[in-house]
């Protein structure tokens, strides 16, 4: 909406494309829960419904309706159709949502806390070009407190790793 | 009256000190929820649930956590406002309607006038709703002691043929979205059977989706990462709130009382029957603009056009608990959120929680009046502490955001697994929003997926699948007729549109 970047404002994807993708996966969905209730059997039993029964019913609809959603995009006309993002917004959003995805895998191994602390300075440093004392500052200041309300006040465990059994902590 | 006598009951149930003090909790929390951008209503209380785990197993706590989740959410309700009015952000969809008028008011300096009538409006909104929930409610939930599987079925119909009927989406995109949804719940373990669905081998799938987890994502990391799309800035109006303007406000408001009040009917009943808060502000916007005298100036800052939006999202928003505690069915997001919070606490929502837990019952319609006194104060004293908040650069609180939706994610069931779905329906939100997949329904079918279908199979057991069940009574059958001429509705008004076209 602000800034005006030109090479930033170029579509990297056009809505058309977009919405066929999208309801070319509820499809995918669909078709993969009706096979699965297929399997658990989607009829009439002897004393009643079969537990594939539902699900099965649901999924078709699923299919049905994207079916609808496909055609419908693809009547979209190719001088009509807009962009569904720009390069510079995927650019951002691509910038924060990988480093969210190693964050949540980096969980399992570091402990949530170590790993917040370096996602917050990841992305003060890199988005925001704070200062590294800053950086530290904040990063270790939320885990501390976010430390002192989950486990302390609120007695609720949270994922640990490597560094918290040398402190002790866990 | 009986409604009066539980409601003192009520009031003795919800004003102990430990109570009132989480209201206060509540609220202010609530408030800086509904500032911060990628936190609301539904997913603030989804984080916030898993610790009211061990709180609502003492005597009375169930009262004091649902005390403490519903004030977040009317904290959330009031605070959608304040980004509305001062940085043209709406915090909550439900504010979108408020940034209409709210922000020439702000950029006319008038931010005081502006937030001191959306505060105002907000409390009277809900006040009303509290009254609509209060007379109400026992007489559905009497009504609705008598209910079989097929009047539930036929009342979850009504619920999600709604949708379909009033969302602004594509209809063919809400039915979609929302049998994802149906999909997503029936994955686990089958309630009726006990047979695994959906597994497909996966342990970590046993016990399905739970949609604390999807709530997060979808409405939280989606949300993150739509605004950063927008920019990181955020520049806004200064807030100035003294007694002084608020006394001149609200000598201002009584001129809208006739706007207000129509608000207030098209938000609760908006609210009741579950279109939401978000088209209830627009509906209200709609019409007070077509009725008001100066209606050509609203856009330009009119303080009757932050009063008619406001007040329909909040009795809207308000009035959605109504068909949750007396029916199981929640009206909204929040409310879903709050249902699942209560079936976790071990209370069966529905009917019979009037019958057998008064004092939760009543405490909590108790608290709502009371809690939206204590929204009332927390606001108009504290605006420019909650503007501060959203002066902190998005660097900075986006991750801390993020991580805060990582460990609400991670509290549900102690499990990492559903951090890593949280990122995933995460991507979906981003991606549902920007195509115009309603994540409402979708949300709501997750909840109430299993007992939607136990309630189909049982009424289909007891017919030996006999569909004509649904229509065997006067009120299953109205319920049905109702809620496939709301599935239609889309079908008629399109072709009554262009009858109407060929014709003219």
């Amino acid at each position: 909406m602000n800034g005006a970047r030109e090479e930033a404002d170029r579509a990297a994807i056009g809505k058309k494309s977009a919405e066929i993708i999208v309801a070319a996966l509820f499809f995918a969905v669909g078709a993969l829960v009706m096979y699965d209730s297929q399997r658990l059997g989607s009829t009439w039993g002897g004393d009643g419904p079969q537990p594939g029964y539902f699900p099965f019913y649901v999924a078709l609809i699923i299919c049905a309706s994207s079916v609808i959603n496909i055609v419908r995009a693809l009547m979209i006309r190719a001088d009509k159709d807009s962009a569904f993002v720009m390069r510079g917004q995927l650019k951002l959003v691509l910038a924060v949502l990988i480093p969210t995805a190693l964050y949540a895998a980096a969980i399992t191994w570091i402990g949530i806390y170590v790993a917040s602390i370096l996602f917050i300075g990841y992305f003060m440093r890199r988005l925001g070009k704070y200062p590294w004392w800053k950086v530290v500052a904040v990063s270790i200041g939320t885990a501390v407190v976010l430390y002192l309300i989950f486990e302390v006040w609120f007695l609720v465990p949270l994922p640990k790793g490597p560094l918290e059994s040398l402190l002790g902590l866990d | 009256m009986a409604e009066i006598q539980s409601l003192m009951h009520g009031f003795g149930v919800a004003l102990t000190l430990t109570n009132l003090l989480l209201m206060f909790t509540g609220v202010t929390l609530g408030v800086i929820i509904g500032v911060l951008p990628g936190l609301g209503g539904a997913n603030g209380v989804a984080i916030l649930l898993p610790l009211t785990f061990s709180m609502a197993q003492t005597p009375g706590g169930a009262t004091s956590a649902i005390i403490l989740l519903s004030c977040i959410y009317w904290g959330a309700l009031f605070g959608g406002a304040i980004t509305s009015i001062l940085f043209n952000i709406p915090g909550e969809p439900w504010s979108v309607a408020t940034t209409f008028d709210g922000f020439p008011l702000a950029q006319n300096g008038r931010a005081g006038a502006a937030l001191t009538a959306a505060f105002t409006s907000s409390f009277f909104g809900a006040f009303v709703a509290v009254l609509v929930i209060t007379f109400l409610s026992p007489v559905i939930a009497g009504f609705a002691l008598e209910f079989g599987p097929p009047e539930f079925f036929s009342v979850y119909l009504l619920t999600f043929c709604a949708f379909i009927g009033t969302s602004k989406e594509p209809a063919f995109k809400t039915l979609a979205a929302m049998m994802l949804g149906f999909a997503l719940a029936a994955v686990g373990t089958d309630p009726v059977t006990g047979t695994l669905r959906l597994t497909f081998g996966s342990t970590r799938l046993l016990t399905g989706f739970d949609f604390l987890v999807a709530v997060i994502g979808l409405f939280g990391i989606g949300e993150i990462l739509l605004t950063l799309e927008e920019g990181l800035a955020f520049k806004g109006a200064s807030a100035k709130l003294n007694l002084n303007v608020v006394l001149q406000t609200w000598k201002e408001l009584p001129r809208y009382w006739m706007t207000s009040l129509r608000s207030a009917a098209v938000g609760c009943f908006m609210g009741i029957v579950p279109g939401g808060a978000t088209p209830a502000s627009f509906m209200s916007y709609g019409v007070a603009r077509r009725f008001s005298p100066d209606g050509e100036r609203f856009g330009t800052g009119k303080v009757e056009g932050v009063v008619a939006p406001e007040t329909a999202a909040h009795a809207a928003g308000t009035s959605a608990l109504l068909p949750m505690i007396t029916l199981g069915v929640p009206g909204s997001p929040t409310a879903a959120v709050l249902l699942g919070g209560l079936m976790i606490w071990g209370l069966q929502p529905g009917p019979l929680l009037f019958v057998e837990q008064k004092d939760f019952v009543w405490g909590l319609i108790a608290s709502m009046y009371l809690g939206n006194i204590a929204g009332l104060i927390v606001v108009l004293t504290c605006v420019p502490l909650f503007a501060a908040i959203l002066r902190v650069p998005f660097s900075v609180i986006a991750p801390i955001i993020m991580v805060v939706c990582a460990i609400g994610a991670y509290t549900v069931h102690n499990a990492i697994f559903d951090v890593w779905m949280m990122v995933v329906f995460g991507i979906l939100g981003y991606l549902f929003k920007k195509l115009q997949y309603p994540l409402a329904p979708l949300v709501l079918a997750i909840v109430l997926g299993d007992s939607a279908e136990a309630s189909f199979r049982q009424a289909m057991l007891v017919s030996q699948g006999d569909m004509r069940i649904f229509f065997s009574n006067t009120l299953v059958g109205f319920l049905t007729t109702l809620a496939l001429l709301l599935l239609l509705w889309p079908l008629l008004s399109w072709s009554l549109a262009k009858i109407r076209r060929t014709s003219a």
